[in-house]
């Protein structure tokens, strides 16, 4: 499997991500600079967290429009996976690559903590490494994770079984406190409609070694190899 | 010319900022303020001397980038 790992000025998770794709893969990773509009064949693109552009107008709103998102779309239109991770998952919202947006959190602060999530699909390439699913710890750390979408919008991505992730109690419950940034229906992770894509604010790269507090993160990375390789 | 564009969360959208503001000014005794809705001012200087022209390229500018039509609206003015 080949991945590469997007970086744009103000990424700050990009070498977190390649960290624990080499871990994954045995191999390195390639790095692919915001201003190249072509990088080579890969099995993976990831788009990491940050502050891409330092989030000038809109979390994500600059990258989205920069030289290797047009490649990305591109590539994603074909069917090629791409993950996107907290401004990752900004940037695909602002590119058109995923639905809805992702607003300033409800409670304005920022978060920065482990969080619980209920894996809501393990049939993607991203989740299958889940099993059956469950509940997981993770990481969030983001200023702007506030998942917003149309009623009309959010019942086709429950109905499409497009939410990856949701927000959770550590006995699975989807409640309001375990809600970190006011998204709607606690949703923390959805797949664009061929399911090639996914977004999440959570950072599983961040979770993704026993050194570091934990590896549930750990499973996403191994699924990918194992259904890319 | 000058042209001046307003981005403002639509009205179906929780705007916390514009909350957060409402209520300090309610601490500071303006007891008057029943919404605040925050936003974003942009000035730009074209060098297009057609309005109808400078109009339609500032509507793609908003659709492409300035604003987020999935959560915001915007209006353009040319001073």
């Amino acid at each position: 499997m080949k991945a590469c790992v997007i970086v744009f000025p103000g990424s700050n998770c990009d070498r977190d991500m390649q960290v624990a794709l080499r871990n994954a893969m045995g191999s390195e990773p390639i790095m692919v600079w915001h201003g190249d509009s072509s990088f080579d064949d890969v099995d993976l693109i990831t788009v990491p967290g940050g502050f891409s552009y330092g989030d000038y107008l809109r979390a994500g709103a600059m990258a989205a429009k920069s030289p290797v998102m047009r490649e990305i779309i591109a590539r994603a239109n074909k069917g090629v996976p791409v993950l996107g991770v907290c401004n990752g998952f900004q940037i695909l919202t602002e590119s058109g690559l995923l639905p809805g947006a992702l607003m300033r959190n409800a409670d304005l602060k920022y978060v920065c903590k482990d969080i619980h999530l209920t894996v809501e699909t393990t049939d993607t390439p991203f989740t299958q490494g889940y099993g059956n699913g469950g509940v997981i710890r993770i990481p969030v750390a983001h200023h702007d994770g506030n998942y917003f979408a149309e009623d009309s919008l959010l019942d086709e991505l429950e109905g499409e079984n497009r939410v990856a992730f949701r927000y959770a109690n550590a006995d699975g419950a989807h409640s309001d406190d375990a809600n970190p940034n006011g998204s709607r229906r606690n949703i923390a992770g959805i797949f664009n409609k061929q399911r090639n894509v996914l977004g999440m604010m959570p950072h599983p790269e961040r979770l993704a070694d026993p050194t570091l507090g934990g590896v549930d993160g750990k499973p996403m990375f191994e699924g990918l190899v194992e259904a890319l390789s | 010319m000058k042209a001046t564009i307003h981005v403002t969360l639509k009205s179906g959208v929780l705007d916390p900022q514009g909350k957060a503001v409402q209520h300090a000014l309610g601490s500071l005794g303006f007891s008057s303020v029943e919404d605040v809705r925050q936003g974003k001012f942009i000035e730009l200087e074209l060098n297009e001397t057609d309005e109808g022209k400078a109009r339609a390229e500032l509507d793609e500018m908003c659709k492409q980038l300035l604003a987020n039509t999935v959560i915001e609206n915007y209006s353009i003015e040319i001073v």
